[in-house]
């Protein structure tokens, strides 16, 4: 009954059912598809010539060829930034995964108010941007500064966090490990996807939670670590609203990130060209990180198929 | 508490009794990680919000006090005399709303697509649109602003808006993930009863979609109220700034002689909306997390 409804439908059209489908289909993802090309396509063209030219958004961009690259590689500013955000992504990578994974661990367990506890540590992750690097100018206040005060207290003299070109980017880490339970729910995810049978095994052979940890829980959650590491990697490599608000890239540039200088260099000297070349060298960047996921594939594979069968 | 029996307890003296105690001391240490955390996760929240509450001189007195005697609630009218918070509030409400309805719309539509619908060579364009992911935002904001700024979309807020009717990668990933999960004898039903796929999408798919939806305006409301470099670029008239724009700017009018008090009110004031939407609907946030991160 139905096929002939719509089929008859369809022959009335001249349309077999299938390129019905395909063309309900391209209307469906059309928007998408535009925009793709509209904000993400274009521009990405647009933006491969424009670091190969002169623009200060007056005029017509002038080719310059490689011009803007061999510049900005003899430019001491351009490496003090790669220096900070591969400084900070050093600190900070290790420190969400350690600190993520472990409370992760520690509230995987059969624990009364553990679902009190995510609240909390969730809730900061959905938090950021001006309001709370403000926040966060505060409390690093050298003089009445939550922190200090809380230093203080225990007698040691705090430094003078965001003034001092020794400790303003290590006030940036400290604050970057407050959005840590991001990652929780996706732990306790993977943490939940582990076979009990793989503990009861383990425990049988003797092993204590050390082994269990090293032997069972790992191995089984690389996949996750995997996707983790890789987008702590992306959002360190992003860190611009803080230095921008909270030290404007000082004291000393000692805080001055990869992105911040190719925000300035595009905003705030509208060197485009230079701006347009930073952008496509971090693309190149993260594009090496992609083909390293791809690289691991076997783990997704494996994963995959694991979750498939339960 | 499982209540052992005197011989069972002489036969396995010595290792039941020490493992249970194993298992107290690790769910008290448990217990003691968690709420040392908790405390140091929560301080700054509350340490905002008690200095808004502050007098001026209370905020810089040592030992600190926790909170004025009685709260200095005037604060928060002393700012809005100074600091038109109500209109960048609704400034930004407006433009989260449009691009929440964009969002949705346009993303759900194509995640439909993608998932339902068959066409030769869908699954290549979904995966270049998802490549769009890795792309740091900054290769495209520089080039878009080249763009607008031909259009003369300046000091408009199309160029805050606009895009999000045309797709987001992470949405429509979201999205087609949960509508993958439909079972497909729901549209061969509506297709018996002669529905088109324009039906099926806007009767039948979508409205099973919710938790899908919900996930996706929430993060879009949280993405789009708190985001600072688009409208900091585009919007240089102080009238039009959203939130982030104007705190920062009277952050930046403070600069030389800060007034905590009344910075914490404005920036409490500012993030209560992400607060109080979080703690209503955590639980689609977690899935959301959870179906991005352990799939993607």
């Amino acid at each position: 009954m139905a096929t002939t409804v719509s089929a008859g439908r369809a022959a009335r059209r001249g349309l077999s059912l299938s390129q019905r489908e395909a063309v309900a289909c391209a209307l469906f993802i059309a928007p998408a598809v535009i925009g793709f090309i509209a904000f993400a396509a274009v521009p990405l063209g647009i933006s491969a010539w424009l670091s190969l030219t002169d623009y200060n958004l007056a005029g017509w961009p002038d080719f310059v060829g490689f011009a803007n690259y061999q510049n900005l590689l003899a430019d001491e500013l351009f490496w003090q930034a790669v220096r900070v955000s591969l400084t900070y992504a050093a600190f900070v990578v290790p420190l969400w995964m350690i600190n993520s994974l472990g409370l992760a661990l520690v509230m995987n367990q059969p624990l009364r108010g553990v679902s009190v506890f995510r609240t909390i540590y969730y809730l900061p992750a959905m938090l950021s941007g001006v309001a709370i690097s403000m926040l966060w100018i505060w409390l690093f206040n050298s003089r009445s500064g939550l922190i200090n005060a809380g230093l203080q207290l225990v007698g040691v003299d705090g430094p003078n966090w965001l003034g001092s070109a020794d400790w303003a980017l290590t006030a940036l880490i400290i604050m970057s490990q407050w959005s840590v339970g991001w990652y929780l729910p996706i732990w306790l995810g993977g943490l939940q996807g582990i076979p009990t049978e793989l503990y009861e095994a383990a425990e049988i052979d003797g092993a204590g939670w050390w082994r269990k940890l090293v032997n069972v829980t790992l191995p089984m959650l690389s996949p996750v670590i995997l996707y983790n590491l890789v987008m702590n990697v992306i959002w360190a490599g992003q860190l611009f609203t803080e230095p921008l608000v909270m030290t404007g890239g000082g004291p000393e540039f000692s805080t001055l990130s990869y992105v911040l200088y190719t925000y300035n260099n595009a905003f705030q000297y509208f060197k485009m060209g230079h701006a347009a070349a930073m952008a496509w060298m971090l693309f190149l960047v993260t594009m090496l990180l992609t083909a390293l996921v791809f690289r691991s594939s076997p783990l997704w594979v494996h994963y995959e198929a694991e979750r498939r069968g339960t | 508490m499982i209540t052992t029996s005197a011989p069972a307890e002489t036969e396995r003296v010595v290792p039941r009794p020490r493992r249970r105690q194993r298992g107290r001391l690790a769910r008290a240490l448990s217990y003691a990680i968690l709420i040392t955390g908790s405390v140091l996760f929560l301080a700054p929240l509350v340490w905002q919000l008690t200095t808004s509450l502050k007098t001026s001189p209370d905020t810089i007195r040592f030992p600190p006090v926790l909170i004025s005697t009685p709260p200095a609630w005037e604060n928060y009218p002393a700012l809005f005399e100074r600091f038109p918070f109500w209109q960048y509030a609704w400034n930004s409400t407006m433009v989260t709303s449009l691009v929440i309805i964009g969002t949705v719309l346009s993303s759900s539509l194509a995640a439909y697509g993608f998932a339902r619908l068959r066409m030769p060579g869908r699954d290549a364009i979904f995966l270049m649109l998802l490549s769009t992911l890795m792309l740091p935002g900054l290769v495209l904001t520089i080039p878009q602003f080249v763009l607008f700024q031909r259009l003369q979309w300046i000091n408009t807020y199309f160029p805050l808006v606009v895009p999000s009717f045309f797709g987001s990668a992470f949405s429509i990933f979201l999205m087609r993930q949960f509508f993958l999960t439909l079972p497909r004898e729901l549209e061969d039903a509506a297709k018996i009863d002669g529905a088109g796929y324009g039906r099926i999408y806007a009767q039948i798919a979508l409205p099973l979609a919710w938790p899908a939806i919900l996930a996706v305006a929430l993060y879009t409301f949280v993405g789009t109220w708190n985001d600072f470099i688009t409208p900091l670029i585009y919007l240089s008239e102080k009238e039009l700034f959203t939130l982030p724009v104007a705190l920062r700017f009277l952050q930046g009018g403070m600069r030389s002689r800060p007034e905590h008090h009344l910075l914490m009110a404005a920036s409490t004031l500012a993030i209560l909306p992400c607060v109080l939407v979080f703690l209503v609907a955590q639980r689609w946030f977690i899935q959301g997390t959870v179906v991005s991160g352990v799939k993607g």
